[in-house]
Order: structure tokens, then C-alpha cells, then sequence
């Protein structure tokens, strides 16, 4: 369970986080949607220490972020970070095994490759094992970052808007990747999505950003609604209800 | 990850080419007393090789931090600023009074204060804006140009005769080296080497980016100012061995990174190393013994170095 308690953070004069608390059950595929602005990566980056912590509590499980050493940590949760930007000739593999830092430190013994092997094919990534990443498209490279923070092997995985630059038959095989990392693996999978589609079609808890504050969490059933959207986005869309998932026609 | 995917054989390979041209410059040319050859010719090798290995770590170094591969140390002015610290410290103190420090003393001294200045100069400029590659550059460029204005002034005013104790750190010369400062000089690069060594691993993932160290667990402004530690000491090692060799450190790496592509700090540190030991001593083998010193080494280093420089920056400019 991720706990997150009376939350505030500023940037400059800028308020983008406004004492916000908030429970992230274990074991479920969340998602963050929110108007742009709303304050989802930089609450993302807070609960991953990317950012430091300016005022409030973070509990991951028991440990508290901010006094929980670092690599303590790496153990526990990881982030696939918005952008990255990788030295092109790595190859796949070699990336993947980065993922194994956190628990060879760099001495990587038999277990740590048969990890990394089991990342590459969880993720459907064996036959581009040894292709260096700039040979790879954008959807390609997102599975292979994915790869890395699985074979890390953390109970809790934070993805900042992975969807981003993805057609949407990555987009899709991605979002199943997720969702069967949640259901068979035991993986608690927490989300920035900015396709509220996405969101209720994979996830199990929608938590809706506005102004840094809590808007609304729920199931998507409960949250994802004309009216939601019009406060959250100020659109008017319709929503169609399709298999028990709210859908929002675009 | 590991040492197990090294490539043995390339790396192999730079061992024996620089074995050979260590060979060629103990033996060419030399007549008569072998004793007196060997030992000659061998503090002059210890020399090179501390100096080469030094300059080729510290610049893997600052490009893994920086988060490049066009900027060196000594493109952002480290080895200037070593420069002016020890001309400052004859004009302010004078040539006599400089040597009553004695020259271990001067020499710790003199690092220290790069420790510190490069800690307050460098350290803020990597923290706060490492990835901005255009101001890195230009804020390299302009520190040089200050360090060596500065420098320059100074050494216009003071005496001619106290010039001397300045003159080996500030150009760069093989064949005139501080024989004094060469043990401790080499114990010191030693030290330095195995201490980053035991840092490799961290290193590497430090090189993933910021934030994809930090998700793997590594504190990165620590590795950082490690780094930057070992970066200054290195400089400060081989400028007053040698005087600084601008564009030395950029040429290295850049082979080595062409020869030997690997993520892997093991693997490149060795390389660099490698690769920069041959290109002094094979260098010096040419210049000293074929070409009779008509040309010194350093210029046709930075000649090669700067061409190299333009290609990346030109080639990075593109993109």
C-alpha cells in the first residue's frame, strides 16, 4: 500500500501539489488522470524521490521515503520515468540487466541473468535481445524499459505517461503487459495516463488531479462520467458504457 | 553489465601495440651504457605513461558525470585553473617563498585549492545544469579564457627570473617534466585509479541518466562529486607533471568508444587508457627518435584533438 499524507509542493510561487492525501492499494493496476498541470508527474516523481520532498509523509509499506535509503528502496518500487534518454548503443539485453543494479550491484550471479531472461520474455523482447536500442521503434524501446523495471523485480511499478508516442497497437499490447504483470505476477501497477480511455479500459482505480488536489478515485465505472469530464477537462463528451468500462467517445 | 562480455581480444590487442612501441622508445637510437639508457629513458616512461593514464581516466570521468561526450576537463578550463592557482602563488608569495612550502607541500597545497575551486566552479555548474550542453560550453570556454587572461597578467607581473617555477605547468612538454613531483605524482594517479576501480559499477549506471539512477538505487550527487574529487586531483597530478594537454583526454575517449563500444566503465576505462598510453608513447617514440623533435607532440596532439572536437560538436549541432 503506498500512503501518501498531506501532501504540499510549490515551485517557486506555484502551488502544484495542495495537501493532498491518498491511498494506493496493493496488488491493482491505478491510474493518475488529470488536465495537464494537474500535478500527476510531479506527484509521481515525489512518491519515487526524483523529487524531493518538501512537506508531508510518503509510506511505502512501512518505509518512509526521504529516510529510507536509496537502494533500500530500488528493492521496493520502481519508475518508468517520462523521458528517457539512453546511450543509443546499449542493447537490449544489456539494458535489461541494468534492472538487476539494485539487487547484484554490479556482480551479476546465475539468478540475475535467468531474471533478465525472464523479463525479455515476459515482454516478448527475445528476438530483439541483442539489437542495440536506436535500431528499435518507439514502441519497442518503451517494452524494453518496461523489461528493465521488471527484471528489478520491486512489488511496486510507477510508469510517467508511457503511452506517449505509441500507436495504439503498442499502446494496447503494452497496456495488457501491465495488466497481466498485476494478475499473474503480483505486481501493484500505478499509472499516468492521458488517454482517459486507457485508463478505463485496463485499470482497476481511476484517481482524478485537479488543481493538485483529489478530485474523485474510484473504479472506472464510478468515476468516468459527461459530467467528471467536463469538470476535470472542460469538454463535453459522451460516455458509452461498454462489458461494465465507461468509454468516452472522442 | 559484468566483466564477462569484455572484448578480450581489441583490448588484447592495444597491450601488445603498446608493449611494442614501449619497447621501440627504450631501444631506438640508443648507444652505449645500457644502465644509463634504461634508467633515463625509463623515468621519462614512468612519466608518459602516469600522465597519459591520468589524463584518459579524468576525462571518462567528467563525461560519464557531465553526461557527454564533447566536454573534458580540460575543454572546461581544470587544467588552466591549476595553472593560475600556482601562478597566483608566486606572485602572491614569490618564487623563495614558495619553495620554503617545499615542493610536496606546494604541490598538496596547490591541489587542495583545486579541490575546493573546482568543487565551487564545476560542481554547481554539473548540478544545476549538466544537461544543457550549450551553456556547459560556453561557460567552459569563458572560465578558460579567464583562467589564462589571469594567468597571463600575472605572469607579467612578477619576475622574470621567478617565471621558472611556473613554466613546466604551463606548457605542455614531454620532454621537460617535474622529476621531483614524478614519484609521489605516480603514487597519488595509483591511489586514484583503483579507488575508481571500486566505483565502476556505480559509474555505469550513473552514465543511465539521472533518473533511471535513481530508480536503480544509486545515489548520483555523491558518484558525482566523487567524480569530481578524483577528476581535480588527476588534473592537478598530471598538469604538474607534464603541463595541461588540451585536447589529449577528447581524442582518447573518443577512439576508445569507437574501438571498444561498451556501457561498461571496466571495459572503457581500460581502453582509454590503453589507447591514450600508446598514442604518448608511440608519439613521443616518432617525434623524439624519427623525427628528431623537429615538431613537439603536444601541437600535433591538439591539432588531431580539435579536428576531433569540431567533428562532434558539428556532427552533434545536426541532430
Amino acid at each position: 500500500m503506498i500512503s501518501v499524507r498531506n501532501l504540499t509542493h510549490q515551485l517557486g510561487q506555484q502551488t502544484i501539489l495542495d495537501d493532498l492525501s491518498l491511498t494506493i492499494p496493493k496488488g491493482k493496476v491505478t491510474a493518475l488522470v488529470g488536465a495537464n498541470g494537474a500535478g500527476k508527474s510531479t506527484l509521481l516523481s515525489l512518491i519515487t524521490r526524483l523529487m524531493k520532498l518538501q512537506d508531508g509523509q510518503i509510506l511505502i509499506d512501512n518505509m518512509n521515503v526521504g529516510e529510507t535509503p536509496n537502494d533500500a528502496l530500488a528493492r521496493k518500487l520502481s519508475i518508468l520515468p517520462q523521458s528517457i534518454q539512453l546511450e543509443p548503443r546499449l542493447t537490449v539485453r544489456e539494458l535489461v540487466s541494468f534492472g538487476r543494479y539494485p539487487h547484484a550491484k554490479g556482480r551479476m550471479q546465475k539468478q540475475d541473468w535467468n531474471k533478465v531472461d525472464e523479463a525479455l520474455t515476459v515482454l516478448d523482447l527475445n528476438e530483439l535481445a541483442d539489437r542495440q536500442l536506436d535500431t528499435l521503434s518507439g514502441g519497442q524501446r518503451q517494452r524494453a524499459y518496461v523489461a528493465m523495471t521488471y527484471a528489478q523485480d520491486t512489488e511496486y511499478m510507477l510508469l510517467d505517461e508511457p503511452l506517449n508516442n505509441m500507436d495504439i497497437a503498442a499502446s494496447r499490447s503494452l497496456m495488457r503487459v501491465l495488466r497481466e504483470l498485476c494478475e499473474h505476477h503480483g505486481r501493484t501497477i500505478v499509472i499516468v495516463l492521458h488517454d482517459i480511455n486507457y485508463a478505463s479500459g485496463y485499470a482497476d482505480n481511476v484517481v482524478a488531479l485537479a488543481d493538485g488536489k483529489i478530485d474523485q478515485e474510484g473504479t472506472p465505472l464510478d468515476v468516468v462520467d459527461s459530467a467528471f469530464l467536463h469538470r476535470i477537462y472542460g469538454t463535453d463528451a459522451k460516455v458509452h458504457i461498454l462489458d461494465d468500462r465507461p468509454f468516452v467517445q472522442v | 553489465m559484468g566483466e564477462n562480455d569484455m572484448p578480450v581480444k581489441r583490448l588484447s590487442f592495444l597491450a601488445l601495440l603498446l608493449a611494442l612501441s614501449m619497447v621501440l622508445y627504450m631501444t631506438i637510437g640508443s648507444r652505449g651504457n645500457w644502465d644509463f639508457v634504461l634508467a633515463f629513458r625509463g623515468t621519462k616512461l614512468l612519466a608518459i605513461i602516469a600522465v597519459s593514464v591520468a589524463v584518459s581516466t579524468s576525462t571518462l570521468l567528467f563525461q560519464t558525470i557531465a553526461q557527454n561526450r564533447i566536454l573534458t576537463p580540460s575543454i572546461m578550463g581544470f587544467d588552466a585553473l591549476y595553472v593560475l592557482i600556482i601562478t597566483m602563488m608566486v606572485y602572491f608569495f614569490s618564487g623563495q617563498g614558495m619553495l620554503s612550502f617545499g615542493s610536496y607541500g606546494l604541490f598538496a597545497f596547490n591541489t587542495l585549492i583545486m579541490l575546493l575551486a573546482s568543487f565551487l566552479l564545476f560542481g554547481t555548474l554539473i548540478f544545476e545544469h549538466g544537461r544543457d550542453l550549450t551553456r556547459m560550453i560556453l561557460t567552459g570556454v569563458i572560465l578558460g579564457t579567464l583562467f589564462r587572461s589571469l594567468t597571463s597578467f600575472a605572469t607579467r607581473m612578477i619576475d622574470p627570473n621567478e617565471y621558472a617555477h611556473i613554466q613546466i605547468a604551463s606548457y605542455a612538454s614531454f620532454n621537460s617534466f617535474n622529476t621531483e613531483l614524478l614519484y609521489i605524482g605516480v603514487a597519488v594517479i595509483i591511489a586514484c585509479l583503483i579507488f575508481v576501480w571500486t566505483i565502476r559499477h556505480r559509474l555505469d549506471v550513473i552514465s543511465l541518466g539521472y533518473d533511471v539512477a535513481v530508480n536503480l538505487g544509486e545515489n548520483v550527487r555523491t558518484v558525482q562529486l566523487l567524480a569530481l574529487a578524483v577528476i581535480a586531483i588527476l588534473v592537478s597530478v598530471s598538469t604538474a607533471l607534464v603541463g595541461p594537454v588540451a585536447f589529449l583526454g577528447l581524442l582518447v575517449v573518443s577512439i576508445a568508444h569507437l574501438l571498444t563500444p561498451s556501457p561498461n566503465h571496466s571495459t572503457l576505462l581500460l581502453s582509454s587508457a590503453l589507447i591514450s598510453c600508446i598514442i604518448l608513447v608511440g608519439g613521443q617514440t616518432i617525434m623524439e627518435r624519427m623525427l628528431s623533435l623537429s615538431t613537439p607532440l603536444a601541437v600535433v596532439i591538439d591539432f588531431v584533438g580539435g579536428l576531433v572536437f569540431l567533428l562532434l560538436l558539428l556532427q552533434r549541432l545536426k541532430k
